[in-house]
């Protein structure tokens, strides 16, 4: 009653109104899901570029399949609009794309599937360890590694030639490394770092690190291990002397001081290539990769960082179906066609391939970055977990340990206070944390 | 006289409330001038108040015979699709917090009802309190600010001694033209000290300005970028009301001696004092409920904006990212409460130094 | 004081004797240079390529001058989504800020020229109801919404537009001075039906406060950001304050492609319309807004 009113008063207002809801309707569908009279249809929630094209392959082979690739919003964004859908109980698309360190969270809510009677119990040894641990949770399955982050060492080449400085390949070295730079030039830092969650637990991961343990709702949070402790000690250092330079990730000023070298190295996920071809376009040709430095010299321990799998939700109407895309996008003929668009697979087989490790890349100088990408995934050091409500622990990262970066608080401290905060949340939510 | 006006600039104040501030445009956008003839008419006394009670005009004339049980009811006609949509828009979703705000939802072991005890709990949270503390702070450095700008440029081009100053008038008010979003955005390319303008200014100088998203100055940035945003639009409602004060009040004011300064305390100031007391509770409100501008921020400044740093922001990363919906609830009722009260307040004293 | 004299407020004309200032006018200049600048800088930068725009001052023009490709790149950019929003915006405007306005309209009517049973109660609900933090409310709108089935479609953004707190009051006040209550009763003897009372003789005596409305919600609605975040997942249903927000948060993810220039170039785009409306209607709209207030 309500809309036919509201209908009426918009045929008042005028006939434009009308025009353009005709017009701007037709060229959409809108997200409609399922309950297509053949083969079905699915809502697909993805920013990852590389989904669209895939679904339209898929729905090429598959003529009476269709596929809605949405984009609702990047990383959190999405996982907001996913929460409320799941709690409204409708609009929940069939499948998402959902980060590594969100999935025990979505797990636990019970939001996703688990994909294990529908194929994917088959799939061990498919992925690379990193990936395949993450998307697993309390015995289940809850999504198909899409991407993965298997950690290095991006740096300017021009600017450690310019200053005759060695690459490091120890954090003992990166530290050294890092006061030469910034001697040498002001201007030059070793790294940008305002306080970035993924980047630190990555960082304590490879250093050994194991601030979170979950047994279903028995957790423990810690960042007095020797791992945490560890990193803390070496940023500390770097924090204290400036030699971060205080941009933010992501951020314009960050994209144009790894175009002009005023940040000279990233120590990043193996998505990154992509990132910089299309943001830093100018710098092309004076990038390299290195192995990730290592805390004894001469190890090989590495970690991941971001990477994202794709989930099939509990609501979907055609869970099926669901998985077959998901199987085609992640395990088949997909993933050719997300290596092609620059995204960095999780799947050994493309991992190892000749094809993959000898592709030389134009922008990084010729280099054949692939192989040191591709061992670091093979490097991930084993046994970490992510708490099944790590989205919101890192959206408080900043109010905790960032505030190391901006006032007189040590980064222990600030870990301490993270801590603090995680585990009082933690028990507010009815889990048992210590 | 007091007594009727005080209760005539209430309602009008709370009811321009822009729409809870974020669905619409947030900081003290919809003020209204038709309060200025009050202000007027007290200095006057010549013209009767007929605003008092907009209603009056229609209660005070006997109606013919035929306005019985129906003709009663007309009324509901005209006012009843409005209040339709704002029963379902405003209404039901208040009263749905309301009831969230008296329950706890937990990841892990459901939903169960707790009272009050969301409410105790907001009231000893220093997070909210600080939260609190820092709107209030920003209130009482940037409204003034904000206010004292608006309403000297408004007597610069009030008083015909501009140059040009339909230009003035229209290019200072475009700002109010820019989403927040957008300005917002723009404001965070140009604070960047590298390659922002500021970098520029420090580059093209030699000299090395502060950063402003650092802690200490990133609520003065925001300040800026709500100054920027709403200096205009407060000009323009003072400048509206300054125009309908009666041209004979100069002319007597003139042929008695008085000097411009006189003229502007004596006469214009008081006659747009409602405007005035308007446009301040809309600030109170705008800045009770600062959203955007921080929110935008936060990319560039993640550990300068906490995600406590404002109460309404503090209220979305509860509800959002900490899926606290029941909290949330409570402190945007608790929020919403002490806006009121404190424009109330604001209120009272502003009609009170009238008598 | 007569209706014609509403209808057509006329202003104070500057006074011919006042003497002209260089002071005042060089101090008020300040003001005004600290309003344009960021919208130069804007039109400065929307001049540059995505690299011109790293590494050049920001207050000059640098580079090959890149507006008419920008332009050209921001409304085909990934299929010409950025005019799609344009439409978007547009709908939500025509149909928000018009349905804000017809609401405001009646209701304000109703309550200066109609006594009914509750009108003191409309008065109260609207007064403590827009108090309460809009972040608050939009989870359980959303949830209400979603139950309804119109999350995700023009009805989510559209139907919240639909009231204008502000719009009811000022129409309200407007009406009570600009309706000669005689002329209403007159009109009754002569036997014509409320709505015709409305439609005749009302309606266009409330042209300037309709406009006024009408302005006010437009930029309301045109602006509007946080609630279409919640509601909207699909950026097909984006207006333009969302998009543009998306397409800077695009640089922020792995795959994901930098289009500051596009940011910069999409933000011009979007506050041209409502500055060139602004122009050409302020000479209306600041003859409405002083309008319920003119008493001469």
């Amino acid at each position: 009653m309500t809309l036919s009113t509201l209908w009426r008063s918009a045929a008042v207002v005028g006939a434009l109104a009308l025009g353009l809801t005709a017009c701007s309707g037709g060229s959409d569908s809108g997200g409609d899901s399922s309950d297509s009279a053949d083969g079905g249809s699915l809502t697909v929630w993805a920013w990852d570029n590389t989904v669209e094209p895939i679904a339209e392959q898929y729905m090429a082979e598959n003529p009476d399949v269709t596929i809605d690739v949405v984009n609702a919003g990047t990383g959190n964004d999405q996982y907001t609009a996913l929460q409320n859908a799941v709690a409204a109980g409708s609009g929940v698309p069939d499948i998402a794309q959902i980060e590594y360190y969100a999935l025990p969270q979505f797990a636990l809510g019970g939001a996703l599937a688990d994909l294990s009677d529908l194929g994917a119990s088959d799939l061990d040894g498919t992925f690379s360890p990193g990936p395949w641990n993450a998307v697993q949770s309390g015995g289940g399955i809850y999504g198909l590694p899409a991407d993965s982050g298997p950690m290095a060492l991006f740096y300017n080449t021009t600017v450690f030639e310019k200053y005759g400085i060695e690459i490091p390949t120890t954090w003992d070295e990166y530290v050294a490394a890092a006061q030469a730079l910034h001697a040498a030039d002001p201007n030059v830092y070793i790294t940008n770092d305002t306080g970035d969650a993924g980047f630190t637990t990555s960082m304590i991961w490879q250093a050994g690190g194991q601030p979170y343990t979950v047994d279903d709702t028995d957790v423990t949070v810690d960042f007095s291990d020797d791992g945490s402790q560890k990193f803390a000690d070496l940023w500390q250092q770097l924090i204290d002397d400036d030699l971060l330079a205080p941009i933010s990730s992501w951020s314009d000023e960050w994209y144009q001081g790894l175009g002009n070298g005023t940040i000279a190295t990233l120590t990043i996920g193996a998505w990154m290539p992509g990132n910089l071809e299309s943001g830093v376009a100018q710098a092309s040709g004076q990038w390299r990769v290195a192995p990730m430095p290592q805390w004894e010299a001469g190890d090989s321990a590495t970690a991941e960082n971001g990477g994202s799998g794709l989930s099939v939700t509990e609501a979907s109407a055609n869970k099926e179906l669901a998985y077959d895309f998901l199987h085609y996008a992640t395990v088949g003929d997909g993933v050719a066609t997300r290596i092609e668009m620059g995204g960095f697979p999780a799947t050994t087989a493309d991992l190892q391939s000749d094809e993959f490790l000898n592709k030389e890349f134009d922008y990084f100088g010729g280099q054949k970055i692939n192989e040191v990408l591709s061992q670091s995934a093979a490097d991930v050091v084993e046994g970490w977990q992510y708490l099944p409500y790590q989205v919101y622990a890192n959206s408080i990262f900043n109010d905790t340990v960032g505030q190391a970066y901006v006032s007189g608080t040590t980064l222990s401290e600030g870990l301490a206070d993270w801590q603090q905060k995680t585990i009082d949340y933690g028990n507010e939510q009815g889990f048992t944390v210590d | 006289m007091v007594t009727s006006s005080f209760r005539d600039l209430w309602i009008p104040a709370v009811l321009l409330t822009p729409f809870g501030g974020l669905w619409q445009r947030d900081a003290a956008p919809d003020v209204d001038v038709n309060i200025c003839p009050e202000g007027v008419a007290h200095v006057t006394q010549t013209v009767p108040s007929a605003l008092a009670d907009p209603a009056v005009a229609a209660s005070t004339r006997p109606g013919p015979r035929r306005r019985g049980v129906a003709r009663r009811w007309t009324g509901w006609g005209f006012v009843g699709p409005f209040m339709i949509v704002f029963a379902l828009v405003f209404l039901a979703p208040i009263a749905y917090s309301i009831y969230l705000s008296l329950f706890r939802q937990q990841l892990v072991g459901g939903n169960a009802f707790v009272g009050l005890e969301n409410y105790s709990r907001a009231l000893s949270d220093p997070q909210l309190w600080s939260a609190a503390g820092r709107v209030s702070l920003f209130l009482v450095v940037q409204v003034p600010i904000m206010l004292g700008i608006a309403l000297l440029v408004a007597l610069a081009i009030d008083s015909g001694r501009l140059y040009g100053s339909g230009f003035f008038r229209i290019s200072i008010f475009l700002p109010y033209a820019v989403p927040a979003v957008v300005a917002t955005l723009m404001w965070g390319f140009m604070y960047g000290t590298r390659f922002g303008l500021i970098g520029n200014i420090n580059d093209a100088f030699g000299i090395s300005l502060p950063n402003p998203l650092s802690p200490d100055l990133v609520l003065a940035s925001i300040g800026n970028i709500v100054t920027w945003e709403f200096v205009g639009y407060n000009m323009l409602i003072f400048y509206s009301a300054l125009r309908v004060i009666p041209h004979s009040l100069y002319e007597a004011a003139e042929i008695d001696g008085a000097g411009q300064w006189r003229i502007i305390s004596a006469i214009k100031l008081p006659a747009i004092r409602g405007a005035l007391v308007i446009a301040t509770i809309f600030s109170i409100i705008g800045s009770f409920q600062l959203f955007n501008e921080p929110s935008i921020l936060q990319s560039l400044a993640p550990n300068a904006i906490t995600t406590s740093f404002t109460p309404n922001l503090y209220a979305y990363s509860l509800g959002f990212s900490g899926q606290q919906y029941n909290y949330s609830a409570t402190v945007a009722i608790i929020m919403g409460l002490l806006t009121m009260v404190i424009a109330y307040v604001v209120q009272l004293r502003g009609m009170r130094k009238e008598a | 004081m007569s209706a014609t004299a509403l209808r057509t407020p006329k202003l104070r004309p500057d006074k011919p004797r006042a003497r002209r200032s260089p002071l005042l006018t060089v101090l008020t200049a300040i003001v005004l240079l600290y309003s344009l600048v960021p919208l130069a800088w804007l039109l400065i930068n929307a001049t540059k390529s995505q690299n011109a725009l790293f590494d050049s001052f920001g207050l000059w023009f640098s580079g090959d001058f890149a507006l008419f490709s920008n332009i050209a790149d921001t409304l085909t950019y990934s299929g010409g989504i950025f005019v799609r929003w344009l439409l978007n915006t547009i709908l939500y405007v025509v149909v928000g800020a018009g349905g804000a306005t017809l609401l405001a309209v009646l209701g304000g009517y109703g309550l200066a020229k109609f006594r009914f049973p509750g009108k003191k109660a409309v008065f109260a609900t609207v007064i403590g109801a827009v108090a309460v933090p809009g972040t608050a409310l939009a989870v359980p709108t959303f949830l209400m919404f979603s139950k309804m089935g119109i999350t995700n479609t023009p009805w989510s953004v559209i139907i919240p537009s639909l009231i204008s707190p502000f719009g009811l009051y000022l129409m309200w006040t407007f009406a009570a001075e600009a309706i000669p209550t005689e002329l209403m009763e007159a009109a009754r003897v002569d036997g014509a039906s409320e709505a015709r009372t409305f439609g005749q003789i009302s309606l266009p005596l409330l042209g300037p406060g309709i406009v006024t409305v009408l302005l006010f919600t437009m930029v309301a609605t045109w602006n509007n950001y946080f609630l279409p975040l919640i509601m909207l997942k699909d950026p097909d249903w984006y207006p333009l304050t969302l998009g543009l927000n998306a397409w800077n948060a695009q640089a922020t993810t792995a795959g994901g492609q930098a289009i500051f220039n596009l940011v910069i170039t999409g933000a011009l785009l979007t506050i041209l319309p409502l500055i060139a409306a602004f122009l050409l209607l302020q000479r209306y709209w600041q003859s409405g807004l002083a309008a319920g207030s003119v008493k001469e």
